[in-house]
């Protein structure tokens, strides 16, 4: 308010012509506020670096330590490749799962419509044990003609070993929650464009595959980007089927030397530098998916970086 | 014109519920001729253009192009609705610009022109490329190859609209209110490429409340109402000396 006043009185005394103030320059708003959250926060952030740095029992000499070790490199690929099998193999099926769902036929309807509601209503450690289990409910798994010959049997015990399950629970839990984040993507596309595409003569599933999905991209991809993130850290629950993952590895260490706190923290610090990784990775992603949308193209990574971390905003006009 | 006509719509009926769109429409366009739809809203004009497309299904009656049934195989006294695959192949014989311009706004101009020819007709991508430039030139749009639908004008986007569907070479263009979602001002840089079209004799039937250009571009005019062509005729005819009320009522407001 204070500043509204000085401006106006600034005119009264000068009262320049229009020539001056067209040549005036154009000075933005300045902004107090931000400069005070600013200091808050500094403090805030110090008082946090300060505990982290002197507090004895956070033991970074014993994390840098085990930071890089064998067993925890190995959980952490394990980590990494099973929730790159898991996200691409769910999300294809997720991917069917909402066609079908989309699809005039009654029948392929009401199935992803059952499985979406079946797999969302069992919590993934249920599922996980399940298929961990599956050999108490069924001890052998045969192909063949029913009540006939069989052609081919499997012990379940052995065949679904620890990771197998792993890999079948969340791969089916992914592909219900895809496939609810795609239908949802490909409903916010107008039916204009399915209907242009189809007047110039382009099959369905060209239709879908090159006009539709490309445009429901900026729909998918944030929930996506979440749903990887969390998945990447979900996947920690194999622990409890002893799957040595990222977090299982470092289970086995401190269930040996009680170092328990800094054996988690480097999971964490693992577990951070992943999902750093990925949020980057999916910036780029959308700004791809993007194109088009805006009528300047595409706006730099820094330039979206300082907008939003209050870092680099503070200190600019 | 002589012979066969192109199209042939014959007792095309459309309903939604109990509110009936069409109502027994007959309709013949001889190739080369262009055939304006006039009529007040709700008349059904926008249905008919979508049933020649097979973007909607009508409820009985038929629409053949050059012989062949759209939509549907004659298997005694049916017609069966043939497979998507098969209607896709009709489709690519029609044209068809829509008021909302219907771009692929995640592709560049050139893309939303070749998407088409290379899919269906399996053009090299380089061929369709120079055919997507030969085009935009004919719609005075040479060198916005490259840009997003969305840094073009309404007018531009509505032309970009009209190169890619003539990039199918298609025999029979549909119209559906092309003018009506543009300012005044680029109004008649949509109705200029269309009066070149008309006078290269491609086929058309338009829906347009552009009195001016059904006028001196249309062949035909038909005027519907109610889901019926109630009048129709050379422009003269029926812009001048409407013999059916409802036709005269919509003229002495439009004109």
């Amino acid at each position: 308010m204070g500043r509204t006043g000085n401006a106006v009185s600034q005119i009264d005394q000068e009262a320049p012509g229009d020539e001056e103030l067209a040549a005036s320059r154009l000075v933005p708003r300045r902004r107090p506020g931000q400069w005070g959250s600013a200091a808050i926060a500094l403090v805030l952030l110090a008082m946090v670096v300060h505990t982290l740095l002197t507090n004895p029992r956070f033991q970074w000499g014993i994390i840098g330590q085990y930071f890089a070790t064998r067993p925890v490199l190995d959980g952490l690929w394990l980590t990494l490749w099973l929730t790159a099998a898991v996200m691409s193999c769910g999300y294809l099926l997720g991917i069917g799962l909402a066609a079908m769902r989309l699809s005039g036929n009654v029948m392929l309807r009401s199935l992803s419509f059952g499985y979406v509601w079946l797999i969302r209503s069992v919590p993934p450690l249920v599922q996980l044990l399940f298929w961990y289990e599956l050999a108490s409910l069924y001890p052998q798994l045969s192909l063949g003609i029913p009540f006939g010959h069989q052609f081919v049997t499997v012990r379940t015990a052995h065949l679904f070993t620890g990771l197998l399950a792993a890999f079948v629970a969340l791969t089916l839990d992914v592909a219900a929650f895809s496939a609810e984040i795609v239908r949802g993507g490909i409903l916010s596309v107008g039916q204009g464009q399915s209907e242009a595409a189809q007047s110039l003569g382009l099959s369905r599933f060209r239709a879908f595959r090159r006009i539709v999905l490309p445009q429901a991209m900026p729909a998918i991809i944030p929930a996506t980007g979440n749903m990887l993130i969390s998945l990447i850290k979900a996947t920690s629950i194999v622990s409890v089927i002893a799957v040595q993952d990222l977090l299982y590895s470092v289970q086995l260490i401190y269930n040996e030397n009680f170092l328990v706190i800094p054996l988690l923290l480097v999971a964490t610090i693992w577990y951070i530098v992943l999902t750093t990784v990925l949020s980057v990775g999916q910036y780029y992603i959308e700004r791809y998916y993007a194109r088009g949308a805006s009528r300047t193209g595409g706006r730099g990574f820094w330039r979206v970086a300082r907008a939003n971390l209050p870092v680099f905003s503070v200190g600019q006009p | 014109m002589t012979g066969a006509p192109l199209l042939k719509i014959r007792g095309l009926r459309k309903a939604y519920g109990t509110h009936r769109v069409l109502d027994g429409i007959d309709l013949d366009v001889a190739e080369g001729e262009v055939v304006v739809l006039l009529g007040p809203s709700g008349a059904g004009k926008s249905t008919l253009l979508r049933c020649v497309n097979h973007l909607e299904k009508p409820d009985g009656g038929f629409i053949a192009m050059d012989g062949q049934i759209i939509g549907y195989r004659p298997d005694g006294r049916h017609l069966r609705e043939l497979s998507p695959r098969a209607v896709t192949r009709q489709r690519a014989g029609i044209g068809m610009v829509f008021q909302q311009f219907n771009l692929f706004p995640h592709m560049t101009v050139l893309e939303n022109i070749a998407e088409a020819p290379v899919a269906l007709r399996r053009k090299q991508k380089k061929e369709a490329a120079a055919l997507g430039r030969e085009l935009l030139a004919r719609v005075g749009l040479s060198g916005r190859e490259d840009s997003y639908p969305g840094q073009l004008s309404g007018g531009q986007q509505q032309r970009v609209a009209i190169a890619r569907a003539l990039a199918m070479e298609p025999r029979l263009m549909l119209f559906d209110e092309p003018t009506s979602a543009l300012d005044p001002e680029l109004v008649g840089e949509v109705l200029a490429v269309m009066k070149d079209l008309a006078a290269a004799r491609m086929t058309m039937i338009v829906v347009t409340h552009e009195i001016g250009f059904a006028r001196e571009v249309a062949d035909t005019i038909a005027f519907l109402d109610g889901g019926r062509i109630v009048e129709s005729g050379p422009p003269a005819e029926v812009l001048l000396n409407p013999r059916h009320d409802r036709a005269r009522a919509f003229l002495a407001a439009v004109l």
